[in-house]
C-alpha cells in the first residue's frame, strides 16, 4: 500500500492531524504508570510491524509536511544547520546510512543506485531525482549532512569522539524541545546536558556516556524522551521562544484536549563507518491528549504519570504552568483500573 | 584581591583555576586593568614567566602598562578595547610556537571572548589558563537575535541589539565565549521581574 502524505502545517493555523492509524502506532513513551529519568536504551531497529521502531528511519504520513516546515525554519535562520569543518566526512557517512536504509526499507518511495562513487538517488515523495558523486560536496546543492537531513524527518546531531567524550560538532535542528544548536555546537556531553535537573546526580549521564562510547560499528540503539508542547509546533526553539511562548498560556479546560500535545522523541544512535562519529537522530512525534485517550490504557497511564511527576521535571519540561489543567482533564479517562506493562496499546 | 570564587553552578558554567607557572614556556597574556594584578602575581612566583611573554593589555591606564613593562616582558601592547585586541591576538596565535601558553586574566567577558578565538584557532584547552579578577559583569549572547551584549551586571537586562528583556542563564558556550540570555517575558509579554544585580 502506498503511503498518503498529509497536507498540514506546524505553525500559524496548525492543521497538523494524526490519522487513526498514526495514533495507534504513536511511540507512547511510558511503559509503567510513573516516570523518572533513567538510562532507557535498547536495540534499534526492532519492534512490531508497522510500529515506528520497525525500520532504521521511520517515514510516516507527516513526512512531506515536516520537510516543508524545516525549509521555512531554515530560510528564517540558517544557523539551525551547522557543521564544524572536520565533520564533513561524518556528513557523508550519515547520507549513506539514510539513503541505503530508506531505499531498502521503503522501495516504493526511495531508490538508490550506486556505481562506484556515481550515485543516483530518487526521493519520490519530495520529487527529487539526483545524480551526484559520493564524497564530492561540489556535486550537491548543500553539504552532505544538510542535503540528506532536508529530506529526513527528525533533528540530527553528529558527535565527534575525542578525549573520552562526545562533542556536538554538527547538527540539523529545527524541531527541538527548547535548546539551541547554535549555542551548543562545540560542547561536550556533560556541557550540553548541563541544564537538565537531577540526571547528573543520579549517575544517568555518566552511565549514558559510557554506553555511547562503547557503541561499535554496525551497532544501533534507541531511547525515548518526551515533553509537552502546546499546539503541534515543531519549532519550539529558544530562538523563537518569544514567538511561541504566549501560546503556552492559551490552555483552558475547554481546549486542552486538542491544544495540548505529548511530544515524543525517538532518539537513535549509530556509529558511523568512515568518521567514527556517532549519529544521533532525534525524531519528534506529536499527539494531542484527545488522540491519546482513544487508547484507554494510554489515557489512564498518562494521567498517573503527569499527576505524580517530580515538580523539577515538570518545570524543566516547561508544562508546570498547565499541569493542573492537563491532569484534571485526563482524570476523566482514568477509572483506576490496572494497566498492562509495556508501551503498546491493548487490543 | 585573589581569583574570584563563584557559587557552584551547572556544568557548562566555566570555572577559573587561576594562573599557574609554566616555567620557560612562551606565552601570550591578555589582561584588563584588574587582571594585570594576576599577571604581576604570576611574575613574582615564577621569575621566568615574563621573558618570553607578549602582553596585550585591554582598556587599562598608563600606570598599569608601566607597571607591567617594569616586569620586562618580551612586549607589552595597550589597546582600548576587546575589538581592537581581537586581530592582535589572532595574529599572535597564528605565529605562536608549539607549547605556547595563553594566560587570560580579568573579566569573564575578556576571558570568554579571547579563549573562544584561541580555541577556534586550534589551541588546546589545557594550554589556556584563566584567572578571574575584578567585575563579575558577563558577556551575554541573546539567543533570539544572536547579538552579544558585554558588561552585563543585572538580571534581567536589555539586549543591546534587539531590545528584548533577557534573563541571565548560567549556560555558557565556550565556542561563543558567552552566557545565554533568554526573553524573560516570552510567555507573558510585559510581565518583567524586578531587576537585580547578578551575584558571583
Ligand atoms: C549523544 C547524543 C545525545 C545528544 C546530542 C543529546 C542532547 C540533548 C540536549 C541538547 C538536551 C537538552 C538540554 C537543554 O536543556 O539545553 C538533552 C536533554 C536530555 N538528555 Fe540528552 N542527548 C544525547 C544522549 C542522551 C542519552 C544517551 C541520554 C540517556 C539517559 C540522555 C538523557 C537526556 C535527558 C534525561 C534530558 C532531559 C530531557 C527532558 O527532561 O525533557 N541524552 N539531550
Amino acid at each position: 500500500m502506498t503511503m498518503q502524505f498529509n497536507d498540514e502545517t506546524f505553525r500559524g493555523d496548525y492543521t497538523y492531524r494524526n490519522s487513526p492509524e498514526a495514533i495507534r502506532r504513536f511511540p507512547f513513551p511510558f511503559d509503567q504508570d510513573s516516570y523518572m529519568y533513567s538510562v532507557n536504551i535498547e536495540q534499534h531497529p526492532g519492534g512490531p510491524q508497522g510500529s515506528p521502531f520497525e525500520h532504521m528511519f521511520d517515514v510516516d504520513e507527516h513526512y512531506v509536511a515536516e520537510m516543508r516546515d524545516r525549509e521555512i525554519t531554515l530560510a528564517e535562520d540558517p544557523l539551525r544547520c551547522q557543521s564544524l569543518p572536520h565533520m564533513e566526512l561524518a556528513g557523508w557517512d550519515l547520507l549513506e546510512l539514510i539513503m541505503v536504509s530508506k531505499a531498502r526499507d521503503y522501495p516504493d518511495l526511495f531508490s538508490l543506485t550506486r556505481d562506484g562513487n556515481d550515485w543516483h538517488w530518487v526521493n519520490k515523495p519530495m520529487g527529487i531525482d539526483k545524480r551526484f558523486t559520493f564524497l564530492d560536496a561540489a556535486t550537491l546543492p548543500y553539504g552532505p549532512m544538510e542535503y540528506i537531513t532536508r529530506q529526513t524527518q527528525g533533528d540530527f546531531a553528529l558527535l565527534h569522539e575525542r578525549d573520552g567524550n562526545l562533542w556536538m560538532d554538527a547538527g540539523m535542528v529545527t524541531s527541538q524541545a527548547d535548546w539551541s544548536l547554535d549555542f551548543d555546537v562545540g560542547m561536550n556531553f556533560f556541557e550540553w546536558h548541563a541544564p537538565v535537573p537531577k540526571a547528573r546526580q543520579m549517575g544517568v549521564f555518566d552511565k549514558a556516556l559510557k554506553f555511547l562510547l562503547a557503541v561499535g560499528q554496525g551497532q544501533h540503539y534507541r531511547r525515548l524522551n518526551w515533553t509537552m508542547t502546546v499546539n503541534p509546533r515543531l519549532d519550539t526553539s529558544p530562538e523563537n521562544y518569544h514567538k511561541w511562548g504566549p501560546e503556552k498560556r492559551t490552555i483552558t479546560p475547554e481546549n486542552v484536549g486538542h491544544k495540548q500535545f505529548l511530544r515524543v522523541e525517538l532518539q537513535t544512535f549509530f556509529r558511523l563507518p568512515r568518521s567514527n562519529a556517532l549519529a544521533f537522530p532525534i525524531r519528534c512525534y506529536l499527539a494531542s491528549l484527545d488522540d491519546l485517550v482513544t487508547q484507554p490504557k494510554w489515557g489512564r497511564r498518562l494521567h498517573r504519570v503527569l499527576r505524580d511527576i517530580d515538580p523539577d521535571l515538570a518545570d524543566y519540561k516547561g508544562f508546570a504552568v498547565n499541569r493542573e489543567v492537563i491532569v484534571n482533564y485526563l482524570s476523566q479517562y482514568d477509572d483506576g483500573e490496572p494497566t498492562s506493562p509495556g508501551i503498546f496499546p491493548e487490543d | 584581591m585573589p581569583n574570584t570564587v563563584f557559587s557552584p553552578s551547572i556544568e557548562s558554567r566555566p570555572t577559573y583555576a587561576g594562573l599557574a607557572p609554566r616555567p620557560g614556556a612562551p606565552a601570550i597574556m591578555v589582561a584588563d586593568e584588574a587582571g594585570a594584578a594576576a599577571v604581576t602575581h604570576l611574575a613574582t612566583v615564577d621569575a621566568t614567566a615574563m621573558a618570553k611573554a607578549h602582553v596585550v593589555l585591554v582598556g587599562a591606564p598608563a600606570e598599569t602598562s608601566d607597571a607591567l613593562a617594569a616586569l620586562s616582558p618580551a612586549a607589552v601592547q595597550t589597546v582600548p578595547d576587546l575589538d581592537t585586541a581581537t586581530p592582535i591576538v589572532e595574529q599572535l596565535l597564528s605565529q605562536a610556537r608549539m607549547g605556547t601558553q595563553l594566560f587570560l586574566a580579568g573579566s569573564e567577558g575578556l576571558m570568554g571572548h579571547i579563549s573562544a578565538i584561541a580555541l577556534a584557532s586550534g589551541m588546546a584547552l589545557e594550554d589556556i589558563q584563566m584567572e578571574h579578577r575584578g567585575s563579575i559583569a558577563r558577556r551575554m549572547q541573546c539567543v533570539h537575535c544572536k547579538g552579544i551584549t558585554d558588561g552585563v551586571t543585572t538580571d534581567p537586562f536589555t539586549c543591546s541589539h534587539c531590545g528584548l528583556t533577557l534573563f541571565v542563564r548560567d549556560h555558557f558556550s565556550r565556542r561563543l565565549g558567552a552566557f545565554q540570555g533568554v526573553c524573560v517575558d516570552a510567555e507573558t509579554p510585559g510581565d518583567i521581574p524586578a531587576t537585580e544585580e547578578i551575584r558571583p
